[in-house]
């Protein structure tokens, strides 16, 4: 298969000779070189941001570490596989974007940015403290690698939009993966976009729904359950796959089919526990938006370790 | 080149604008299915392949709007005024919070709207744009200077909101004159030391009728074009406030909030002066001819007279 974006290497001074490993795979330069991690390198990168997201909740006394740890695991196989970007220079203008319109599970963001070297251990001890590079929810203007200033649910999506459009325009075929929460798509605002993707034929617009099923209060079966959520995605006009969110093959297999495919939006419906891999957190609404205590903290790295 | 003394409504002028803009190709232009309305139809039908349609969705034209500007675009979005103040925590959180340089347009803005009624009344619009760090709001008087100004965005690093209106008045520029505004800077456009107007949109013309009005009575008023509305021009403000000793404020808006807001922090903190208020008193409009609602809400030049002559009283 012929490699993409070969000119675009040669341009950015990153020579570009490993030789692709999957069949949609395309080359990404991160970490210092071209790879793609298999499935337990990927997995253990998830363990440490895993261990990352209760250590900074627990120092900041707040934050969102259940939709965090539903996250990750998505997020590591896609910085890990097909997500092009270049972690020496994160301003990169033709890298794809990730768009974390979830903003407050930002742990799992910055984790992740953490573990690929952009911000640094002491950044991740600051979060949520007065001038810190980490803000509560992911912004753009303090962190080096987030490419949107999210916060306020519903707008991440449109913003995806916007620049798989200007792509478009530009003839580039970069990427850009959003990834909302389930209840997330009870804001109007999601299928404004989602209906306006399918009308001007992008292809280059992907989102991952973190379907853990809990939102701030409670249950979104007791909240606002939605249902189907690929259904509905799918009678918007978007392909849809269903996998599970903790489970990287079937993740890097999701990811490596939307990529590859730049002519229809993909939705990845990820079904995932909120909380996973800490078990008094899994499946409980209320670590939703809540620390772990000293003692709790202790159990979670020992449970993580 | 002499100006017609009728020109097309400040719309038209933003209009125009975006196709003088066209030559660079980092400008695109979204609408929310009221582009014909809002005269980015003249950008569209020169430029469909940098023209976004988003449809009855405002919200989404927003944000889609900031991912365009956070990829090298210049946006031009617009819509009604009334429909930018549904996407208002889209514009704050989505666009100016980080600082995406998106330039809306909300046209039909204050009670210059035809005869809809109160449901398509932007009278908050200008008050709730200049609450948001890092906006530049701007209300044009007439085409030309929308044109200008709509121009001048091109080179302006902030998000911006500028308000255009439905109806067409009279030519307060001529097309020698208007190059000669710059944003952030109010516009003397009559001398005078007795009490200052400072008005902007469609209310400098009324404006300058009222000032015809008082003239005849001997009172020489300062006329302003504020087409500015943040950053506010305070330097003029002072001035005006010690050449004139009281001022009195116009628009098509609510008194809360807008320009006359804006002014009396200015006065307050700085250089407190007896100020008058001319605006919509606290209450929404209703379906009328335009000349008629401007006077049953006293915002016509009648208003403005009367205020002046309040003002100089307070002196």
């Amino acid at each position: 298969m012929l490699v993409k974006y070969q000119p675009m290497y040669w341009t950015i001074g990153v020579i570009a000779l490993q030789t692709i490993n999957s069949q949609f795979q395309r080359q990404v330069f991160k970490w210092g070189a071209i790879i793609s991690l298999g499935e337990g390198q990927l997995m253990e990168i998830a363990r440490k941001c895993r261990i990352d997201i209760v250590e900074m909740v627990h120092k900041a006394g707040a934050g969102h570490p259940g939709g965090s740890l539903s996250a990750i695991d998505f997020i590591v196989g896609l910085y890990g596989t097909e997500f092009r970007f270049d972690a020496k220079n994160p301003n990169w203008e033709d890298r794809d974007r990730f768009i974390m319109s979830k903003g407050h599970a930002s742990p799992a963001v910055y984790s992740m940015l953490h573990q690929l070297g952009i911000i640094t251990k002491s950044d991740i001890d600051s979060f949520r403290t007065l001038g810190s590079t980490c803000q509560g929810h992911v912004d753009m203007k303090w962190t080096e690698g987030v490419d949107f200033s999210a916060g306020s649910l519903g707008m991440g999506l449109s913003f995806g939009l916007g620049c798989a459009i200007a792509a478009r325009m530009d003839s580039s075929e970069r990427n850009i993966w959003v990834m909302i929460g389930d209840g997330e798509t009870q804001e109007g605002q999601i299928w404004e976009a989602a209906m306006a993707t399918d009308f001007h034929n992008i292809g280059n617009l992907n989102v991952v729904i973190d379907r853990n099923r809990i939102q701030n209060d409670d249950f979104m079966e007791v909240q606002m359950e939605i249902g189907d959520i690929g259904a509905k995605f799918q009678s918007f006009g978007w392909k849809v796959i269903e996998i599970d969110g903790h489970n990287m093959q079937e993740i890097t297999n999701a990811i490596g089919q939307a990529s590859s495919d730049q002519n229809e939006p993909y939705a990845i419906v990820a079904h995932t526990i909120k909380g996973k891999g800490v078990s008094f957190m899994e499946n409980n609404p209320s670590f939703h938006g809540k620390a772990p205590s000293d003692e709790e903290l202790v159990i979670a790295l020992e449970e993580l370790s | 080149m002499s100006a017609p003394s009728t020109g097309g409504a400040s719309r038209d002028g933003y209009g125009s604008a975006l196709l003088k803009l066209a030559s660079d190709p980092r400008v695109v232009v979204l609408e929310a299915d009221l582009g014909k309305s809002t005269k980015s139809c003249l950008f569209r039908a020169e430029h469909p392949e940098r023209t976004v349609s988003m449809g009855i969705a405002e919200q989404n034209m927003m944000l889609v709007s900031a991912g365009m500007a956070s990829s090298g675009k210049i946006p031009f979005a617009s819509t009604f005024a009334i429909f930018t103040e549904r996407a208002f925590e889209q514009v704050r959180n989505g666009i100016a919070r980080p600082g995406l340089v998106v330039h809306i347009c909300g046209s039909h803005g204050g009670i210059h709207t035809g005869t809809d009624g109160s449901s398509a009344q932007s009278i908050e619009d200008l008050g709730i744009y200049r609450t948001i760090p890092n906006m530049t709001v701007l209300h044009p008087c007439d085409d030309l200077s929308a044109e200008e100004l709509t121009i001048q965005l091109l080179n302006h690093d902030k998000p911006s909101y500028t308000r255009t209106a439905r109806n067409k008045v009279p030519r307060v520029y001529t097309e020698d004159n208007v190059s000669e505004i710059k944003i952030g800077k109010g516009n003397v456009i009559k001398e005078g030391n007795d009490v200052a107007i400072i008005a902007c949109g469609v209310m400098v013309n009324e404006a300058k009728i009222a000032a015809q009005k008082l003239s005849e009575k001997g009172i020489n008023a300062c006329i302003v074009d504020m087409h500015t509305i943040k950053p506010l021009d305070g330097d003029l403000i002072h001035k005006l406030a010690r050449q004139c000793g009281c001022i009195v404020t116009v628009e098509d808006h609510s008194v809360i909030g807008g320009l006359g807001g804006g002014v009396a922090e200015y006065l307050s903190r700085n250089i407190p002066t007896p100020l008058e208020m001319v605006g919509v008193n606290d209450r929404f409009g209703e379906s009328g001819d335009t000349s008629d609602l401007m006077s049953h809400l006293n915002i016509d030049y009648n208003a403005i007279v009367s205020a002046s002559h309040a003002a100089i009283k307070r002196k």
